[in-house]
């Protein structure tokens, strides 16, 4: 259609808000005429990929997202899990991966206190905050300025807000420099009787701006998230916001009073694309639209643009639609606390988003132009890997130099050419900061706050918060019941194998809270990738959502919303792009029946016996299959491909990382669990990253007890038994006097059709020294300390921090 | 007994206080905001932890003015005892009940973990429930810990055995390893670990209950 052009330049003004021409052209035809400046602004933050999912939507479709505990799923502001007694869980995640690239402290910081709106937007209080980070390697001083900023803005924010962060994830891999990642995630108990959604009502009823002023800071926020960072993204700071945690406190308790009062019809935070989302959401999810007055929006400085005022990000701030009459009342509650609140609009009939400047017209766009039906791109899905992956997916073990009782002698790496026993390659594990104890970053973080964290950071495989209110029936008594959750992605496996890898994070995450004793319920996750414009991109995108949702589907784990972030990759100063290792953060979160049950990864007694769950450590050529059976050939379950070992060791990311067995994984997660509840487990901690021999170091440094293992004999590479990855393995200990009913209950199960590999390997002991032997011959005899010390200090060291130790 | 626990806005353990003295010890509270000024029938006050009204001056600079606390200050000099915990002992030291300041860690990082405490309860009405050198576990979790006053008032303070807590192993560059304070009457305490944190076995230790069951008489 043709029509009049603007007034300002259109390549310009599209350049700047991230749009296509195609998309400039569907705008003149939605509205059938050309856009003003701040109508385009609108267009831009609304239609880019952080609100409106224009990559991933399709994508996003094949999660399954119902079930008998989900009571709101992905679309609202968080999801909501029934827990039972009356009692209901929201949470979601978030990434603010850009903000924290150019702004690290501040980034990191706005992005908790976003996540934290999204919980108490609800109507929930928000319980615990738990993050996912990914930086570059330590040897690079800019990424240790990276990591300390990120750290010290969600300490900031965190501690200051009152709500415990108690969990989390730290990772680093070169594909992160320049591009770490900061996904939050919160969750929170619901105190409303009704969940509190984000649809317009009421015709004429008014709309009311509460929290912080709007300012300049922020401007574009969502559109700068949706591109790929370059040298001139510093020069983006200013859209980068500026949060303020004090006044945030006081937003949570003033809007939970308020919702409690019964006067709030609808609620909305301002996150990304500020005033503009948050009017366009609720009119266009109620069906009505929404005039706005932005001569009444309380603001941080004069002369602000009808474009500024629209596109800011300025934090701390909630759009509400009232019942006619409350706003006196309503919004004393919020200057109590010493916050904005003004009467700035009212609820129209018409679907439309007005915006009025001293007196006149500033923008007018119809809601439903700019939320619904929002633009897709469509990509094409490769038919087949991409070459590189493929050339991946050929190594094979057998590449690897021979492992004996000895050692080895790596080819490649930073260990090349140097023999090394068993016990200084788990020594190198421990201090790999992956692997490596998070300490110097949780002891920084507010983990007791709320008087209700059970199982603090590093005390077992998932956090444990008790489900006792803040306030009201039930806050001075003590429950006995509690909400697990965990955030989890082996990056590492998804970048070689994006369909496996999405499948082990869902299934990590599952397993980590199995074994604290939780029952896993639902999944917000956060989809970190590179351009999907590329090829190998999208084709990441997709199978990773795949993986996703097959795992979900199979562990009972609806989704229930989350988000994502593209274009993480950056450019480097040749032009060309580094991407990031595709990450698809899965946090899950879990519920404890019983707190007195909940199990953490420490060693209880010397005398316990130690048992593998998962798929068995083989004894050669021939290995057990599920129902016990011997199969030909190694097992495909477990591996060194994509390994930590792999890469430590060998200097090598490579390989086609293990078949993820969902059913195992179900049978050996549910058997764990009801283990358990029926108290035969003193501890339980899943190998992960540096397989059975990192995950008995860690269960001995955490409780000063030492351990023996004995390794079946057989053929199998040593290294393959001490480090593979994979299998659905867990690492349990079982007092002596529950040994019985820990083999009747395995006997059961294989009874019933569900048989549980299960393989005792040793035995709990008071000396502080980990030996692993195999048919007589000792591979590993190392005292705690020297363990220990690399395991503490690996970050610490790297960073030139003190830490002092633990014991 | 009713114990007062001051909420500022930015006050983020009062609810903790709240749950361990009332919750697990069955001491009576009653929240006390920051405009109120009615001390009526309370035996004891606390201040405690969080960040009074966001700090962003300096821990307890702005407090200190609160028409509340102006009734604390009279409380304590009445005899009253007055409890501040973390952020609260912040306060107390702008207040002028107790000496020094509270400055940022030596490493300059927030810090959350037990602290071990060497106890020397002296005459702090407090600390009676704990023998003369008797080692506690409590949890720190601050940013502003770091205890500063010249050395001759800490000579002063230690001739008068008004330093009742001290770190076993100072985590942020505190001057004599100052944990706690009294002041010279015992009535008032100032700690930056936070005794509420250690009342309940299902998150913690319990060291910390006989210094909230000190109230109990």
């Amino acid at each position: 259609m043709v029509v009049a052009p603007p007034e300002y330049s259109v390549p310009e003004a599209l350049k700047k808000e991230n749009l296509r021409q195609a998309d400039y052209d569907e705008i003149c035809r939605r509205l059938g005429r050309a856009p003003n400046r701040a109508e385009l602004g609108m267009f831009g933050v609304m239609w880019s990929e952080h609100c409106c999912y224009r990559n991933s939507r399709p994508l996003l479709q094949g999660f399954p997202t119902t079930g008998p505990r989900i009571l709101v799923g992905p679309g609202e502001n968080a999801g909501v899990v029934d827990l039972g007694e009356g009692q209901r869980l929201a949470f979601k995640i978030e990434s603010h991966n850009h903000p924290s690239a150019v702004e690290p402290f501040q980034g990191a910081a706005t992005g908790v206190g976003g996540i934290l709106r999204d919980i108490f937007t609800m109507g929930a209080r928000p319980i615990a905050l738990l993050n996912a980070l990914r930086f570059g390697p330590l040897e690079d001083e800019r990424n240790v300025g990276l990591m300390e900023g990120v750290v010290a803005g969600i300490a900031h924010y965190g501690n200051c807000v009152g709500v415990p962060t108690v969990g989390g994830e730290v990772a680093f891999d070169p594909s992160y420099s320049g591009n770490p990642l900061v996904n939050a995630m919160a969750l929170g108990l619901m105190e409303t009787e009704e969940i509190v959604c984000s649809g317009a009502e009421g015709v004429g009823h008014p709309v009311v701006y509460v929290g912080s002023t709007t300012g300049r800071d922020g401007m574009g926020g969502a559109s700068f998230a949706s591109a790929e960072l370059t040298d001139a993204s510093l020069d983006d700071r200013p859209a980068v916001q500026v949060g303020d945690p004090f006044l945030e406190k006081g937003l949570i308790e003033a809007c939970l009073d308020a919702f409690k009062s019964g006067d709030v019809v609808a609620a909305q935070d301002m996150g990304a694309a500020g005033l503009t989302c948050s009017c366009s959401e609720m009119a266009a999810k109620g069906g009505l639209g929404i005039e706005l007055d932005l001569d009444k929006v309380p603001a941080r400085e004069a002369g602000m643009t009808p474009y500024e005022f629209l596109l800011s990000e300025s934090q701390e701030r909630m759009l509400f639609v009232v019942k006619p009459g409350c706003e006196q009342a309503l919004m004393e509650r919020f200057t109590r606390w010493g916050l904005q609140a003004a009467v700035v609009g009212r609820v129209l009939q018409e679907n439309v988003v007005r915006v009025l400047q001293n007196g006149a017209v500033a923008a007018e766009v119809p809601a439903s132009a700019l939320a619904d039906d929002t633009p897709i791109n469509h990509h094409d899905l490769l038919s087949e890997p991409p070459a590189e992956i493929q050339a991946h997916w050929r190594w094979r073990e057998a590449d690897l130099p021979a492992a004996t009782a000895a050692g080895i002698t790596p080819a490649g790496g930073a260990f090349a050419g140097q023999s090394l026993g068993w016990g200084p390659v788990l020594r190198a594990l421990l201090d790999d900061p992956t692997i490596a104890s998070k300490r110097w970053v949780f002891r920084q973080y507010d983990h007791q706050v709320q008087a209700n964290t059970v199982l603090p950071p590093g005390g077992g495989d998932a956090a444990v918060v008790r489900l006792r209110p803040q306030l009201g029936q039930g806050s001075l008594e003590a429950a006995t019941r509690g909400v697990a959750a965990v955030v989890d992605c082996p990056n590492r496996w998804v970048a070689l194998d994006p369909e496996r890898g999405g499948m082990a994070a869902v299934a990590e995450a599952a397993r980590n809270l199995s074994c604290v004793g939780a029952e896993p319920l639902a999944v917000t996750d956060n989809l970190n990738f590179p351009s999907p414009e590329t090829p190998t991109g999208y084709w990441q995108l997709a199978l990773a959502c795949r993986g996703l949702s097959a795992a979900c589907s199979a562990l009972e784990t609806p989704v229930t919303g989350g988000n994502v972030s593209l274009y993480n990759e950056t450019r480097r100063p040749d032009g060309s792009m580094q991407p990031i290792h595709p990450t698809p953060v899965v946090g899950m979160v879990g519920l404890v029946h019983d707190l007195s049950q909940v199990r953490g990864l420490a060693w209880r007694e010397a005398g316990d016996l130690i048992w593998l769950l998962g798929a068995p450590l083989e004894t050669g050529a021939a290995a057990a299959g599920v129902d016990g059976t011997a199969t030909a050939g190694p097992d495909p379950r477990v591996g060194l491909a994509g390994s930590s070992y792999l890469e430590r060791l060998h200097g090598q990311v490579t390989g086609r990382p293990p078949e993820i067995d969902l059913a195992l994984e179900k049978t050996v997660q549910a058997f764990l669990r009801q283990a358990i509840a029926d108290g035969l487990v003193a501890s339980a901690h899943d190998l992960s990253d540096g397989g059975l021999a990192v995950a008995a170091a860690e269960a001995s440094i955490a409780s000063g007890l030492g351990a023996h293992l004995e390794l079946p004999a057989g053929a199998v590479r040593l290294d393959r038994l001490l480090f593979a990855e994979g299998g659905a393995r867990i690492l349990v200990s079982v007092p002596p006097a529950q040994t019985a009913a820990w083999q009747q209950a395995l006997d059961q199960a294989a009874a019933s059709g569900r048989p549980v590999p299960a393989q005792c390997l040793g035995v709990v002991e008071a000396d502080p020294e980990l030996s692993i032997t195999q048919a007589g011959t000792s591979l590993l005899r190392e005292d705690l300390e020297p363990l220990r010390q690399a395991f503490e200090q690996a970050i610490p060291r790297r960073i030139g921090a003190a830490v002092p130790p633990t014991h | 007994m009713t114990l007062g626990v001051v909420v500022f806005p930015g006050s983020n353990c009062d609810r903790d206080v709240q749950w361990a003295a009332q919750g697990c010890l069955g001491i009576a509270t009653r929240f006390l905001w920051h405009e109120e000024r009615d001390l009526s029938g309370l035996g004891a006050v606390v201040i405690p932890g969080g960040f009074s009204y966001g700090d962003y001056l300096r821990c307890g600079a702005i407090a200190r003015f609160a028409p509340l606390l102006q009734e604390v200050a009279a409380f304590a000099e009445r005899g009253g005892r007055v409890l501040g915990i973390c952020n609260g002992f912040q306060v107390l030291t702008e207040m002028g009940l107790l000496p020094g300041a509270l400055t940022r860690n030596e490493k300059l990082h927030f810090l959350c973990e037990p602290a071990r405490l060497r106890v020397e309860p002296g005459a702090c009405a407090w600390l009676q429930g704990y023998a003369s050198g008797e080692e506690v576990t409590f949890p720190i979790a601050h940013g502003e810990g770091r205890y500063q006053i010249d050395p001759d008032q800490l000579q002063a303070l230690e001739d008068n055995g008004q330093v009742v807590l001290r770190y076993s192993r100072n985590p942020n560059g505190s001057v004599g390893d100052v944990a706690g304070l009294t002041n010279a009457a015992g009535n008032v305490l100032g700690l930056m670990p936070h005794p509420e944190r250690a009342c309940d076995p299902a998150t913690g230790g319990i060291d910390g209950r006989r210094l909230l069951a000190s109230l109990l008489g």
